[in-house]
């Protein structure tokens, strides 16, 4: 199919073109912060799009997605209190005990359907969350400071704030390729099969419980990365990050956006975050304006942002799409 | 209980299950011979598609076996019954709604092509997946319809699907529950014809309300009621079976018995 130019397309080559172009501007203005709120942004979609592959795709509804942020984060927070600094052993041990813990909790959880799963995840994920607040050496309910970021071969510098914004796009525009490539192969496809007709799946002949629980490992994996992002970003971790709220925020994220498209993920992190942030600035109630709108973009805009875009494309160009 | 000098494809031993004090199966025996096209009638309540579930996979029965092909079945999971050849249709249209019509079949026909643990290349394009899917839709009348969402197609067109998708995995035999539930005379009589032309080329059980598609189409025929098995023959037997008349052709009004 010929990707024509509309309204969707037109907001999304945007918005890739206003990250890529950000820290020139951030540097010419001297704003710091906005890029230190991009460079968060930026890695929180990269969480909401992994959580995209097993929400959107997948219809596999998890509530513990923070866990894999957290997961990620303390793999880097305590290698490094531990004097390990080096990204390529941290790294690889964020992804590896983030795929270990998804495989466990999702070989548990998948038995399970429809409110079931969503509250075992979330028990899982508060169960993780207690765990790291229990451990006394590394913080506990405080935390844990990083006093050096992952250490990569020379010119990479994560302590640069413009190279480190820039190796985070680089990584979520990595990450949004590989999983538009997971959903377009036949795993891909047998995954959406699953979410639609498990039965009818089983029936014409696929064992559907190994490939969702390989999905899920998959979506805890690059949520990983983004924890381990994200301690690096913040130069601390602590169990609040991965609190339930935060898996919630990044459900919102994917429906607001449109799951199960490859962009909706990006779009929701972008506009939750910027919403948050500016609202927050006018109001100490913010949270009473915010509310609303997530009920209205629910409500009327079936398919998040990016459905919205695609029937105003739709709508423009004379004729809706079949 | 086989046809003259044919093993029987499928078989079923004494098989029993019971829902709490239901009886939905009741000592059930049957055999169906490589390329016979064998009916299942009965009342509503018969035990008709708790029959089509155990034979899938879907349910376990109580007791009593099932061969497939020579292949003692009983306890197979699901998929694994699929992958022998024994394919299912849903009484209760059963489709991937929000995929494309040709997606539908091209899932059914990629559960027959190895594992699915493919992770790069496109499946939308591979010739091994989609020839083979657009065959089967060819077949069954819907090749206009192929980049549709199956959400698009009217109830008679997901009969068809159903069917494509069943066919798509080249199964040796068919389950059908109910292929011409709420279809149209037309779209019945399109259907039968379908099954016509499929008949020797593939074994079917075919569990169907519809009498005059029944007798147009099977070799032989069982009836159920209140899952036991009362008769078995020939279409002309049991329509001139007393047993069967009392129990469940006298009720119907266009058995044309």
């Amino acid at each position: 199919m010929r990707p024509a130019l509309n309204l969707r397309t037109l907001v999304t080559v945007v918005l890739i073109a206003a990250l890529v172009l950000l820290p020139l501007y951030t540097g010419l203005s001297g704003n710091r912060f906005l890029l230190t709120l991009f460079t968060r942004i930026v890695i929180l979609a990269m969480a909401a799009v992994s959580l995209n592959l097993m929400l959107g795709y997948g219809g596999m509804m998890s509530f513990g997605h923070a866990a894999y942020l957290g997961i990620g984060g303390y793999a880097v927070g305590m290698l490094a209190h531990e004097g390990i600094d080096s990204g390529f052993v941290q790294w690889p041990v964020a992804l590896a005990a983030s795929a270990l813990f998804a495989l466990v909790i999702g070989a548990l959880s998948l038995r399970t359907r429809g409110v079931y799963f969503i509250m075992i995840t979330l028990a899982f994920a508060q169960m993780a969350y207690y765990m790291f607040a229990g451990l006394a050496r590394y913080g506990g309910d405080d935390g844990l400071t990083i006093y050096k970021r992952s250490q990569f071969v020379a010119p990479v510098d994560l302590s640069n704030k413009t190279q480190f914004y820039y190796i985070c796009l680089a990584l979520l525009f990595g990450v949004i390729y590989l999983v538009w490539r997971l959903t377009n192969s036949r795993f891909g496809l047998v995954v959406q099969g699953a979410r639609s007709n498990d039965l009818r799946m089983r029936a014409i002949g696929f064992p559907t419980y190994r490939y969702r629980l390989v999905c899920f490992v998959i979506a805890g994996t690059l949520c990983g990365l983004a924890g381990a992002l994200l301690a690096n970003q913040t130069d601390f971790v602590s169990p609040s990050i991965m609190y339930w709220t935060r898996s919630g925020d990044l459900i919102i994220m994917v429906v607001l956006g449109g799951m199960a498209t490859p962009f909706g993920p990006l779009i929701g992190a972008v506009a939750l975050l910027v919403l948050e942030e500016v609202l927050s600035g006018i109001t100490e109630y913010w949270q009473i304006i915010l509310g609303p709108l997530l009920l209205l973009v629910v409500l009327f805009a079936r398919g998040g942002i990016d459905g919205l875009l695609t029937n105003l494309s739709g709508k423009a160009s004379g004729q809706g799409r079949s | 209980m086989s046809g003259p000098g044919n093993h029987p494809m499928l078989r079923v031993q004494a098989l029993a299950k019971r829902f709490g004090g239901i009886v939905a199966t009741d000592d059930l025996s049957l055999s169906v011979a490589e390329g016979e096209l064998h009916a299942v009638i009965g009342p509503n309540g018969a035990g008709k598609t708790t029959l089509i579930a155990q034979l899938s996979g879907q349910t376990t029965p109580d007791s009593g076996r099932i061969y497939f092909a020579g292949a003692d079945i009983t306890t197979l999971p699901m998929y694994k019954r699929s992958r022998l050849g024994l394919a299912r249709s849903f009484q209760i249209t059963s489709l991937f709604l929000d995929l494309s019509v040709l997606d539908n079949v091209a899932l059914a026909v990629q559960a027959h092509t190895g594992h699915s643990f493919r992770f790069w290349r496109d499946a939308r394009s591979e010739p091994e997946l989609r020839e083979p899917a657009r065959a089967a839709l060819a077949r069954a009348g819907l090749s206009a319809r192929a980049d549709q969402p199956a959400s698009a197609l009217s109830h008679g067109e997901h009969r068809q699907l159903e069917l494509a998708m069943a066919l798509a995995g080249s199964p040796r035999m068919l389950l059908l529950d109910e292929p011409m539930a709420g279809l149209g005379p037309e779209e019945s009589s399109a259907m039968v014809a379908m099954l016509r032309a499929l008949k020797r080329e593939v074994t079917i059980l075919l569990v169907e309300h519809d009498m005059e598609a029944v007798f147009a189409l099977a070799d032989r025929v069982t009836v159920l009621v209140y899952g036991r098995a009362i008769a078995s023959g020939t279409p002309d037997d049991i329509r001139a079976n007393a047993a069967v008349r009392e129990a469940y052709l006298g009720e119907s009004e266009d058995a044309h018995v």
